[in-house]
């Protein structure tokens, strides 16, 4: 195996997988698939290009950029108000739509509404900022030459910062009091309820890390590649493929299903053709769910 | 516009009528899988693009340099791409109906992502983002004039549509259909009267298929070219729109929604297109989608039963309400 292929793959990975971790927290607490998840990495990448386009437009010079990296500071502040303000947006769709629903008890009503919320918001994004492309910065990263494979400095920073979020959230979620009540919700709601959780602030938490994550992976794609409307839809099925491949509910099996699939499509873009690496999540999926449906780490219901 | 007389608006509405009744068999199929049965499929659209590219694949003259081109009659193109819609369905079936109900959407959802690079980078199959021409029609070869031509074939469609109805309709109501509902409402109940879910989600799902197969089908055969960009999500978004709007559970009411949607569609395509200028034509493509998409969430907030509700049924020889 090529070693620039696997370094490749690890990167979109560790993106990935960020996704996936919001698919796979929101599926364990609400027991539903969002695919409005997607349209949450679009409004994250674009959150970001507005705030540090103010930042820089206030603040002209003032921030030094670190030779090579084209990610500026104003990008970095960027990225931690993309990623709240992203979460807030899910936060608030959920109140809107999924709730109302939920409350009704309509569960399968809710899969169907998310589908066109991610339709509705990706036209909205498209009316306000069109399907044009957007890049953060006009600059190139030129890549640092290591030997035996060449990585350009943005990437190993967006590497080095998805995982350190991931980490971060991860902790949070084994560790805290709030993890541990959105795990008791998605057992068992009711039961939940009776021992005195607030599940409505369990179930905010749940969106705000969620939609956080999935904003944050969305800065990171637009660095490394564009920001446009239809770049969260675009993940949607590999972030879906990775958390299913894992075992929905568990982040563990998140962070390895976004690496299988980060590497299947570094392995696909550089042997079979770029235009079939969306087929990789695909394939990876249909042979989970035959040899084993309930993912790497997932448990039986 | 002003200079349109009547013969010419009845041909305009004529072709499209003809795009609503090939719409109208999607979303008989999807009342099928999800209004009766409960199955949610998010990737209509790539069924839909199974059955148009089979149908036209098999039915136009051979080119040098393609695969296909075999010159088949269109009605055994449009019977195998009932076929191949509804055996991909049932595989797609197979593979997920016995687990999760999430999985069965996000694989509808992968798959249609999947048709969609076929259809756009097997060239000498589809013809890449160009797609196919020179689909054959069904009466190309009588003299008549343009008009007439557009009449007829809204009429043959019609009659293609109301043969689908009329068999839903006694197939829905027949036991077969009865135990359909009763697995969307209650599964273990229809599993102790010793009747396997799994069987029976399978039959809808695959008979659901092959209806948007015949929609694919028809398509191609009304318009003459398929292209990529016919199947996209959007595709799959408005025959969602349609049938909860028109109804869901409910025969008529797909076909009601169908009307409704492709109406609002077109009217609001067409005032775009009038009002706005030339830069602004693209946002207000997406500000359609917008509009559908909040008319949607409305309707599954506060009209979950859509226009005509679901009928009570419980079995066509009783004359209960």
């Amino acid at each position: 195996m090529n070693l620039q292929v696997l370094l490749d793959g690890v990167v979109e990975g560790s993106l990935i997988a960020l996704g996936a971790a919001g698919v796979t927290l929101t599926y364990g607490t609400l027991r539903f698939g969002n695919f409005a998840h997607g349209e949450l990495v679009s409004v994250g990448a674009y959150w970001a290009l507005l705030v540090a386009g103010a930042i820089g437009a206030l603040l002209p010079g003032s921030l030094v950029t670190p030779e090579g990296f084209t990610a500026t500071p104003a990008l970095l502040i960027g990225l931690l108000a993309g990623a709240v303000l992203t979460g807030l947006v899910a936060v608030m769709i959920d109140n809107l739509v999924y709730r109302p629903l939920r409350d009704r008890g309509a569960a399968m009503a809710v899969s169907m509404a998310s589908f066109g919320v991610s339709m509705a918001m990706r036209a909205a994004l498209e009316v306000g900022f069109s399907a044009r492309p957007r890049y953060y910065s006009d600059e190139l990263s030129i890549a640092w030459d290591l030997g035996f494979a060449r990585i350009a400095p943005d990437r190993v920073l967006v590497w080095a910062l998805s995982m350190l979020i991931f980490m971060a959230v991860a902790l949070y979620l084994t560790r805290s009091r709030t993890g541990r009540e959105m795990r008791a919700v998605g057992e068992n709601r009711q039961l939940a309820e009776v021992v005195g959780i607030d599940v409505r602030r369990v179930l905010r938490m749940t969106w705000l890390i969620g939609g956080g994550l999935a904003g944050a992976a969305g800065v990171g794609i637009g660095l490394l590649v564009q920001v446009r409307p239809s770049m969260g839809a675009e993940v949607l099925l590999p972030m879906f493929a990775a958390a299913i491949v894992g075992g929905l509910g568990s982040l563990r099996g998140a962070l390895l299903g976004g690496l299988l699939i980060g590497w299947g499509e570094a392995v696909a873009v550089a042997y079979v053709g770029a235009e079939w690496r969306a087929a990789v999540s695909l394939t990876l999926l249909v042979v989970v769910l035959l040899v084993r449906p309930t993912g790497l780490f997932g448990r039986r219901e | 516009m002003s200079s349109l007389n009547l013969s010419g608006w009845i041909s305009y509405a004529a072709s499209f009528g003809t795009l609503v009744l090939v719409q109208s068999l999607a979303c008989l199929g999807l009342n099928l899988q999800w209004g009766q049965t409960g199955l949610f499929n998010v990737g209509v659209a790539g069924i839909v693009a199974i059955g148009a590219y089979a149908s036209a694949i098999l039915t136009t003259a051979a080119v040098a340099g393609h695969i296909g081109g075999y010159g088949w009659p269109v009605v055994l193109g449009a019977v195998a791409a009932m076929g191949f819609a509804a055996g991909v369905s049932a595989l797609i079936g197979v593979l997920t109906l016995r687990l999760r109900t999430d999985y069965l959407a996000i694989t509808t959802f992968g798959v249609a992502v999947v048709v969609d690079l076929i259809a756009r980078n097997v060239e000498p199959l589809t013809g890449g983002s160009l797609g196919i021409g020179f689909i054959p029609r069904p009466f190309e070869s009588v003299e008549l004039s343009p008009d007439g031509f557009v009449r007829l074939t809204f009429v043959w469609m019609a009659v293609v549509v109301f043969g689908v109805y009329v068999v839903l309709q006694r197939l829905t109501a027949s036991p077969w259909g009865r135990v359909l509902r009763a697995l969307r409402e209650d599964e273990k109940a229809i599993a102790a009267l010793g009747k396997s879910p799994t069987r029976y989600r399978l039959q809808a799902f695959a008979l659901g298929g092959a209806l948007m197969g015949l929609a694919g089908a028809m398509q191609a055969h009304t318009l003459g070219f398929i292209a990529p960009e016919n199947f996209t999500s959007a595709l799959t978004f408005q025959i969602w729109a349609m049938l909860i709007i028109g109804g869901s559970g409910n025969h008529r009411g797909a076909l009601l929604g169908s009307l409704l949607v492709s109406f609002l569609w077109s009217a609001t395509g067409l005032l775009a297109a009038t009002v706005l200028p030339a830069d602004l034509q693209a946002r207000g493509a997406a500000l359609r989608i917008v509009m559908i998409g909040v008319l949607l969430a409305a309707a599954i907030l506060w009209r979950p039963r859509g226009l005509l509700g679901e009928e009570v049924t419980v079995s066509s020889h009783l004359d209960e309400r």
